[in-house]
């Protein structure tokens, strides 16, 4: 789409783009790069520059189990993360379109928990599902030592889960509430007046209806569990114990900038990017061609 | 509501009460332990009535995490990146909606990619950049041979550094860059009549005057919701300011956060953590409160 209007400063017009166009490349396209040549080359060990070393800073990586280990955990957390924050945010998105009474109070409270900041969920988090304060305590009192998330990997992957779903629960929300409303309601009462339940209208008009927030909403998920689930595992679990929830992104911190491996850091960099470019151009070059419905 | 179902309505009565609970609870529990003193909170279970102590803890873990100044840090950091990507992203989609030059598709995709390539992924690289923000153009200039010229023809050996590190700039700057913010107002600048430009320019106003007297004006509710969606994302980094602020007295509110972690096997003061974690997590909260209307607009809008 082109304005007809236009102004015809050509000078400005490019003064006006320069501001981004330096942050850009300073911030996004030079860190992009530089993370490239440091993944393909090694540093010398007493100064001098780099020395190229081809894909071996890749293979040394793939051929490590902590790594493989890293992968797994991060996709067990993004897929339970995704799943459960979209499965409860539909439901509740589907019952507050109802406009039951007092929807206007779920509709308020229940996107509250996106503005939490991540690290202070880990931390509020951290105290709820605590196994010796708190209330998981009390579990643990009923059934001595059934819930240790400091020493059992599974729940600690668990607590980061519940953590982080309490938090996108509100984001997923908006969207699928906003979906909702823009479906015209002569079509649910249509349905209706054909004897058709709730159930069998969430079947046949709304989900399909909600196809493309649907997949907008995976895709945003699965990059933002890779992403935002740093300040959560850094202040819950720091990745423990033993490594059971150490996510790609903690592991690119934790080797680029306590271990000072930057070779190996900008590898796992780069592996992550591709697979954030991946869905990305997947969304936009698949999803948003073939789902579609208006 | 469509049809009169009593025990459907019941039932989704029940759940949406049970999203509710769940939604506020942690909220609750937080408040109620920043409640209680040292021997009460590690009580079990944690009696559920608010204790005496609130705003004695309160007090504690403002002194203790040094939350004053960190506040401080944190309203600059977060209002700074919030009113730059309103700033910067207005002025480049106005660039490039209403301006045609060579490049401009090449620049817009440029923006576009940045999506991808979110600060997490790049965070080693986007650090060093941050110690020294010349370090691509000194890089620039030394493989071009530039450096090497000007060293031979006037003996000068050019050596760019400008460190950004423990600095409000250095927090600030590498986030303002915002593609979402870009589409937002390209979007909205589509959408205005082509006739509200040629009245402007009829009038005689250039561009600088149309940008200002009639585009922002009209932006208003896209700044609003740009800039509370901003502040809150801004105020909730971790990553960057833990990185950027190796010197304390930069640190932000929510890096502080770290400090009144009870230590294992230290004395478990989760009163004192919770009462600093609610004051952390306050701001953006009463922001999205009362500004809901424009967040929620804001971020609908900006994914479309």
């Amino acid at each position: 789409m082109e304005k007809r209007t236009l102004f015809t400063n050509k000078g400005l017009g490019i003064a006006l783009v320069v501001p981004q166009v330096l942050l850009i490349f300073t911030f996004f396209y030079w860190p992009a790069g530089q993370a490239l040549y440091w993944a393909f080359t090694l540093e010398r060990p007493w100064g001098g520059g780099n020395e190229w070393v081809g894909t071996s800073n890749f293979t040394q990586l793939l051929g490590d189990p902590v790594y493989w280990n890293s992968i797994l955990t991060s996709l067990i957390f993004a897929f339970s993360a995704t799943v459960l924050a979209m499965g409860v945010a539909l439901t509740m998105a589907l019952l507050v379109d109802r406009e039951l009474r007092g929807f206007r109070v779920y509709r308020t409270v229940l996107v509250w928990p996106y503005a939490i900041a991540a690290p202070a969920l880990g931390v509020a988090f951290r105290f709820i599902l605590a196994p010796e304060a708190g209330f998981m305590a009390y579990l643990n009192h009923a059934f001595p030592g059934l819930w240790n998330p400091a020493l059992n990997g599974a729940q600690a992957m668990i607590a980061i889960v519940i953590a982080y779903v309490w938090k996108y629960i509100g984001y997923n929300f908006i969207f699928f509430l906003a979906a909702l409303q823009a479906i015209p309601k002569s079509l649910i009462e249509a349905a209706a007046m054909d004897g058709s339940g709730l159930l069998r209208r969430i079947r046949d008009i709304q989900l399909p209806l909600l196809t493309p927030t649907i997949f907008f909403l995976v895709v945003i998920n699965l990059t933002d569990s890779f992403t935002d689930s740093f300040g959560i595992v850094d202040l819950m679990t720091a990745g423990g114990p033993n490594r059971a929830t150490e996510l790609m992104v903690y592991k690119i911190f934790f080797d680029g900038f306590k271990g000072l491996d930057y070779s190996g850091a900008a590898a796992q960099s780069i592996i992550l990017m591709l697979l954030v470019i991946a869905l990305t151009v997947f969304q936009f070059r698949f999803l948003e061609r073939r789902v579609h419905y208006k | 509501m469509v049809e009169r179902s009593p025990i459907l309505n019941l039932i989704s009565q029940l759940l949406l009460f049970l999203g509710l609970l769940s939604a506020l609870l942690p909220f609750a529990i937080i408040a109620i332990a920043a409640s209680h003193d040292l021997r009460t909170v590690n009580e079990v279970p944690m009696p559920l009535t608010p204790g005496p102590y609130f705003w004695d803890n309160i007090v504690e873990a403002w002194n203790r995490a040094d939350l004053g100044p960190k506040i401080v840090n944190s309203i600059v950091f977060a209002a700074g990146v919030a009113l730059g990507k309103v700033f910067i992203a207005a002025l480049t989609a106005f660039s490039i909606v209403y301006f045609r030059y060579w490049g401009k598709m090449v620049v817009f995709w440029a923006i576009f990619i940045t999506l991808m390539l979110p600060l997490e992924v790049r965070i080693v690289p986007t650090y060093a950049v941050a110690a020294n923000v010349l370090s691509p153009y000194q890089a620039l200039l030394d493989i071009s041979g530039i450096t090497w010229l000007v060293r031979q023809a006037t003996g000068i050996e050019i050596a760019l550094k400008w460190g950004l590190l423990n600095s409000y700039t250095g927090l600030i700057l590498p986030l303002i860059a915002t593609a979402t913010g870009t589409f937002l107002y390209r979007q909205f600048f589509l959408t205005l009549p082509d006739e509200l430009t040629e009245a402007a320019r009829m009038d005689g106003a250039g561009a600088i005057r149309f940008f200002f007297d009639v585009l922002l004006p009209l932006s208003r509710t896209n700044m609003a919701a740009l800039g509370t969606i901003m502040f809150v994302w801004a105020w909730n980094q971790y990553l960057w300011p833990l990185l950027v602020t190796t010197d304390a007295a930069h640190g932000t509110a929510v890096t502080q956060l770290k400090e009144l972690i009870p230590q294992t096997n230290g004395t478990p003061d989760w009163h004192i953590a919770m009462a600093g974690t609610l004051i952390v997590m306050l701001p953006p909260l009463v922001v999205v409160i009362f500004m809901q209307r424009w967040f929620v607009r804001g971020l609908v809008a900006a994914e479309k």
